[in-house]
């Protein structure tokens, strides 16, 4: 077996230009971790069930142990190291951080990404939208009980911004 | 749990996808349900035609006639859009059931219907309207009915070097109403039994055909006319309703699922009758005006 | 206690990086190292006749193929029985790589490095092993019928058998109790196997400094500092050559105190072997059937009561299934069989455990321990007494409760750690009044009418335990605060998730009088810390965060003195406030901690502002004397441990409704109700998350996980498609209270709270579908299909309906 065909990929990941050549049978989720180093997307289970590898695909909750890197290229893509903004805590971090809605925090890089997209898609969600929007990520550590609580709390905070009169 | 090697071809056009197939080759479409496959390493293709580059395929069309769903429109889009639930409502109603919106956010509709796995909903419902898929090769074109395309367990009617580029749902006639129910042991996961059902009333809004469409209980979608135990003593009953009980006890008898670690025949077997039963219902309430 | 830091529900110190993707798990490290991949047996039960690696060496990046005849001495002997017990007659370990036998599908068998895991799995596709397959033992059941072996050297398949037992006031054992009783019943229990399963699954990190001959092992474990000393012995390496660190870890929920596992030993080998850095990441699939699993136990119960329900004999035999092989020892049934009693004083008890080898996953600790077994069977006894007799399900319990003035109250058993099991505190009647109260207990049959007027059917249950926390032999603390005023605290045991980080800085900020912002903690890193026991059994608060208050304790006397030379006052008269050190009630003779830190080291080189600070406070000293006197030390720190004598023992009572669906059998629970009792809190907020997640596993356990082996011996729900953890669709709204009745073994008043969460949920959930039902549940998991075949089974067979009486 000799050595594999490699193609260049390029996306656009937080919001950096980003380049690296890998074989077409590289996971997205691997990419992310291994060739461009960020590894705060998760794998927990590499079948798309716990929804720990959770990115945002052109703004979109996706499985990136479900995807190619190659069938990212060309897009966009945001990790959990894309969510703070100049050393600031999203609104959505910071509510996990106060209603303790992590624990081993293994898990907590997927939820974050997919409640991020659910309450810009849905500013206030009622609780069945909550437990429906969040209920593809395994948490095997809180219970959920603090997860679901923290998606209404970053609802309360992203509502009390967008109140705030911007100078 | 990572891929083996395959080659990998990524056209951006239908007529370059078609050559590429005519090569032999497995379509990556949405993927959830192929790379799982793959990461596991119980499918090893030797190349994938990854379609997620091909724009013209990304459609959604919505007419009077019914809702044509192009090989990359993904489960989120079909789900959200307004127009095809209008048109024919059992799509939302189904798709509501595929996985969780993650998953939906990727996978595709006309994907769930070639993967043909028989827990999933889209073939059930495909099945039930009577619709069709749209197959291309670099040979020509072909439309193959839902009866005939469904042909075992993760096995379709597509020869080897064709793409489904597309699938139709007719739409939903006047007094016609749907409903989806289903059981599964997790919000989310495949069902243990799954129900797609249609009633249509007559001007009378007397019941005058009653069908389901079933999951998981055959290696393909089952589609059961239950018109005969439904409307059997209609006479007496208010608009819209019929003997709904013994329409499900006619669809358990018929059933012939079978048991997994997950659940038994014999219980599978009453679950197809009680979600019959309260799918019809339903399908029957939304039938009549102003339901829908 | 001289801040209000200690029992405040302060935000997580682990937090901020953990949400920003800074965390740093076992596989985010090593970017560069060579990634292994085993070949695992397909078989349950084997003999390899041949290993065939040839088409497996033109694979592109293949670096290495080890099977076990190159594993050179140690490194090739049977993993270690890390808790030998005298009832353990026949352990039995593996090999790190299947020698000659495979016992179960999913033992190593051949360990393969290459440049990237891709690449391993691919040279790993291309071995071929043959095997000889031999007949599998799988199954409680079939294994204590033993028609086949395990291991030839096992008679009977089996590992250990125990009995313990006690007497009543006449001398009569249970057997003879239970005869003499006014009322006796007769029944068998059984509970499936399930597992801790956390999201990041094992891994290992090595890299060999060829240099200084010394290894540095990164591992996703529970127990760093008994990592190292496996790898040291293993490798032939001096224990001062090893240093393992636990990086972030994603969950252990027990699974990862094991070591050391094949993998801990195999990946350092390779990592010295090579020269390189090697990395394994277990994948989730390789979790499943190489990890542990837990739980498995059929139970027989023989009971005898009065017309009150008090118990006056309880005989119970345990099967209990271990798996292939019994690194663990015997803990798990041990805690069945002891925990099983619960609040309650019978007159005399009973038990028997046959431990059972069978060709599956080894079973070791998850989350609970054999407590949720033992409480099952004790909890299902009582609500079968109630049924009996038609009493109220809590008053039965009530009336078995050893009472408050009853401690410390001697159960006549021995413990898990072999010391009496003495319950040290409690109030169980008041606990029972706190959970009536909050599940809507005395009201429910109200609510039961008027939802079956809507045509639903509802059911509440009930469940009690006391769990054995902290357990020995010690943990230890080290604290130090530096010239810049910052508390560095470290401790030996691991965390994976608990907020350690958190806790064990409040208990140092409120043992020093300190600013939490200046304390930082580091747990799991042996060049931190080394010696430590290990992060389970609900120990880490109790024996580390005990161990670091001492180490404050220590670091404070020494604080004191110093500051006391320097402000000419009796260290008597002096206190911390916010790092500085003053006279009582004058803050202005005040000198601050990170100037006594500077004062602490007669080495005065001014590399900082504050040393030449410090001069102005030095006192000079006698010329006659050293400048560090005899007994005395540089540097302000204190190291200190604590070493309890015996467990100390939580406490709860869960209460749930829960609503059958008449038609399809569904499961859900509409409310549940959690008392919990750990003692003194040091952070509430961190306690009640630890009860949502154990009770969101016990829920788990109860309707939807088990591991479904068939006849052959292979595990067919090995995914999360198919294993069923519950999402967060699936987990009710957990309402708790507490009840707070401090230690009286240790300083802080504190008892565990890691485990509680998870224990009585089986017992509970069961007890509430009963109730809803009117049909008896001996079995957990229950699910659908199961409540289905329950329905029916009863539906021929009225033995299996309850009376209506209750509540």
């Amino acid at each position: 077996m000799n050595g594999e065909r490699t193609h260049r990929i390029a996306m656009t990941v937080n919001g950096t230009y980003r380049e690296a050549a890998a074989p077409a049978r590289r996971l997205l989720s691997d990419f992310l971790r291994h060739d461009l180093g960020l590894t705060g997307t998760h794998v927990g289970c590499e079948h798309g069930v716990c929804g720990c590898c959770t990115v945002l695909l052109d703004g979109e909750p996706v499985r990136s142990c479900l995807m190619l890197a190659v069938t990212a290229d060309g897009h966009e893509i945001t990790t959990v190291e894309g969510l703070a903004t100049g050393g600031e805590l999203s609104p959505v971090q910071r509510a996990f951080q106060e209603c303790h809605g992590l624990q081993c925090g293994f898990c907590t890089p997927g939820f974050l990404c997919t409640v991020t997209a659910l309450l810009r898609d849905n500013p206030r969600p009622t609780e069945e939208e909550v437990l429906e929007g969040i209920s593809g990520n395994l948490c095997r550590c809180t219970g959920y009980q603090n997860i679901v609580k923290s998606v209404h709390r970053a609802a309360d905070l992203i509502a009390e911004a967008g109140r705030e009169p911007t100078l | 749990m990572k891929p083996p090697p395959f080659d990998y071809e990524a056209p951006r056009t239908l007529g370059e996808t078609l050559d590429a197939l005519a090569g032999g080759g497995k379509v990556l479409a949405g993927g959830q349900s192929l790379i799982p496959l793959l990461n596991m390493r119980l499918a090893a293709p030797d190349r994938l035609v990854d379609v997620n580059g091909v724009a013209e395929l990304d459609t959604l069309e919505v007419t009077a006639a019914g809702v044509r769903v192009g090989a990359l429109a993904r489960h989120a889009r079909v789900e959200r859009s307004g127009e095809a639930a209008a048109v024919q409502p059992l799509l939302r109603q189904a798709l509501r059931h595929v996985a969780h919106p993650v998953i939906r956010n990727r996978g595709t509709v006309v994907g769930s219907l070639v993967h043909a796995d028989p827990a999933a909903e889209l073939p059930a419902v495909l099945a039930l309207l009577g619709g069709t898929v749209e197959a291309a090769s670099s040979g020509g074109r072909r439309t193959i009915e839902a009866a005939g395309f469904f042909t075992g367990p993760l096995e379709c009617a597509l020869a080897p070097g064709e793409l489904a580029v597309s699938a139709f749902f007719p739409a939903l006639p006047p007094q016609t109403g749907t409903a989806f129910a289903e059981v599964a042991r997790r919000h989310g996961d495949y069902a243990l039994v799954g129900v797609a059902a249609l009633v249509a009333l007559d001007d009378d809004l007397r019941v005058r055909a009653a069908r389901a469409a079933y999951l998981s209980v055959a290696d393909t979608p089952l589609v059961l006319d239950l018109t005969e135990p439904a409307t059997r003593g209609q006479a007496g009953r208010p608009p819209g309703a019929a003997d709904w009980s013994l329409a499900g006890a006619d669809a358990a008898g018929r059933v012939r699922p079978d048991g997994d670690i997950h659940a038994g025949a014999d219980y599978r077997r009453h679950l197809a009758g009680v979600l019959t039963e309260r799918a019809l219902a339903e399908a029957a309430r939304n039938a009549l005006p102003g339901e829908r | 206690m001289s801040t209000s830091m200690f029992g405040e529900p302060i935000a997580r110190r682990e937090d901020p990086r953990l949400l920003t993707g800074q965390g740093r798990y076992l596989d985010d490290l090593g970017r560069d190292a060579l990634a292994v991949a085993f070949v695992r047996s397909p078989h349950a039960h084997a003999r390899i006749t041949g290993i065939d690696v040839d088409a497996a060496l033109d694979v592109d990046g293949l670096v290495a193929v080890y099977t076990w005849e190159d594993l050179p001495g140690p490194v090739g002997e049977p993993l270690p029985l890390l808790i030998p017990h005298p009832a353990l007659t026949h352990g039995r370990t593996g090999y790190p790589l299947a020698r000659d036998i495979v016992r179960y599908a999913g033992e190593p068998v051949v360990m393969v490095v290459a440049r990237d895991r891709y690449l391993a799995e691919d040279a790993a596709e291309r071995i071929r092993v043959e095997y000889e397959v031999l007949p599998p033992v799988v199954g409680i059941e079939n294994a204590a019928a033993a028609g086949r072996l395990v291991h030839d050297d096992v008679p009977g398949n089996v590992g250990a058998h125990l009995v313990q037992q006690t007497r009543d006031a006449a001398g009569r054992d249970a057997p003879a109790a239970v005869e003499a009783a006014p009322h006796r019943l007769e029944f068998r229990l059984d509970i499936e196997r399930s597992a801790a399963m956390p999201l990041e699954g094992r891994g290992v990190y090595a890299r060999w400094d060829a240099d200084d001959g010394s290894l540095r092992v990164y591992s996703s474990t529970q127990t760093s500092t008994s990592v190292r000393m496996a790898v040291a012995a293993r490798l032939g390496l001096p224990k001062t050559k090893v240093e393992v660190i636990a990086p972030d870890v994603g969950g252990g929920f027990g699974v990862k105190i094991v070591h050391p596992w094949p993998e801990e030993v195999l990946v350092p080998w390779a990592a010295r072997l090579l020269g390189r850095e090697v990395k394994w990441t277990e994948d989730r699939r390789e979790h499943f059937v190489s990890a542990a699993h837990e739980r498995g136990q059929v139970q027989f119960v023989r009971v005898g009561f009065d017309d009150d329900g008090r118990i006056r004999g309880l005989d119970v035999r345990i099967l209990h299934d271990h798996g292939a092989y019994t690194p663990y020892g015997i803990i798990v049934p041990i805690i069945t069989s002891t925990q099983l009693l619960g609040p309650y004083k019978p007159d005399a008890y009973r038990v028997e455990f046959t431990s059972l080898y069978t060709n599956t996953v080894i079973v070791t600790p998850y989350r609970g321990a054999g407590r949720p077994q033992g409480v099952f069977c004790m909890e299902r006894t009582m609500d079968r007494i109630a049924a009996h007799l038609g009493l109220d399900r809590a008053d039965v319990r009530a009336a078995n409760f050893i009472a408050p003035g009853e401690f410390p109250y001697d159960q006549g058993l021995t413990f898990q750690d072999g010391r009496p099991l003495i319950y040290d505190s409690g109030d169980y009647p008041r606990m029972l009044d706190m959970i009536k109260e909050l599940v809507g207990w005395d009201g429910f049959e109200r609510e039961r009418a008027a939802a079956a007027r809507r045509g639903r059917r509802i059911g509440i249950g009930l469940g009690c335990y006391v769990e054995g926390t902290g357990v020995g032999p010690y943990e230890g603390g080290h604290v130090e605060v530096d010239s810049g005023g910052r508390v560095h605290v470290s401790t030996g045991l691991t965390s994976q998730g608990q907020g350690h980080e958190t806790v064990f800085a409040q208990i140092a900020a409120a043992e020093l009088g300190v600013p939490i912002e200046d304390v930082t903690v580091t747990t799991g890193d042996t060049r931190r810390f080394g010696y430590a026991v290990g992060t389970f059994a609900s120990r880490a608060a109790v024996l580390s965060g005990n161990a670091i208050a001492l180490a404050c304790r220590r670091l404070r006397d020494k604080a004191l003195r110093i500051a006391g030379e320097a402000l000419e006052a009796d260290p008597r008269d002096l206190e911390i406030t916010d790092g500085t050190v003053h006279v009582r009630g004058d803050t202005t003779a005040c000198i601050p901690l990170r100037t006594v830190a500077v004062l602490a080291n007669p080495l005065r080189y001014a590399f900082d502002d504050e040393a030449q600070r410090a001069t102005q406070f030095a006192t000079g000293g006698s010329p006659d004397e050293p400048p560090v006197a005899e007994g005395q030390e540089p540097g302000l720190e204190g190291r200190d441990y604590y070493s309890p004598v015996r467990s100390t023992f939580a406490a709860g009572m869960h209460a749930a409704v829960v609503e059958t669906d008449p038609d399809t059998a569904e499961i859900r629970i509409l409310r549940y109700a959690v008392v919990h009792d750990c003692g003194r809190l040091i952070n509430p907020r961190i306690v009640e998350g630890q009860i949502h997640g154990g009770v969101a596993q016990g829920v788990a356990g109860a309707l939807y996980e088990r591991m479904v082996y068939d006849e052959a011996g292979q595990l067919l729900n090995a995914s999360f498609m198919d294993f069923l953890m519950p999402y967060a669709t699936e987990i009710p709204h957990v309402a708790t209270d507490h009840l707070q009745t401090p230690s009286p073994l240790n300083p802080l008043g504190i008892k565990g709270a890691g485990e509680a969460g998870v224990i009585p949920v089986s017992a509970v959930i069961a007890a509430a579908v009963e109730d809803a039902e009117g049909i008896r549940v001996d079995a957990m998991p229950l699910s659908p299909d199961g409540l289905f075949r329950l329905r029916r089974r009863a539906a021929a067979d009225p033995g299996l309906r309850l009376p209506r009486v209750r509540v």
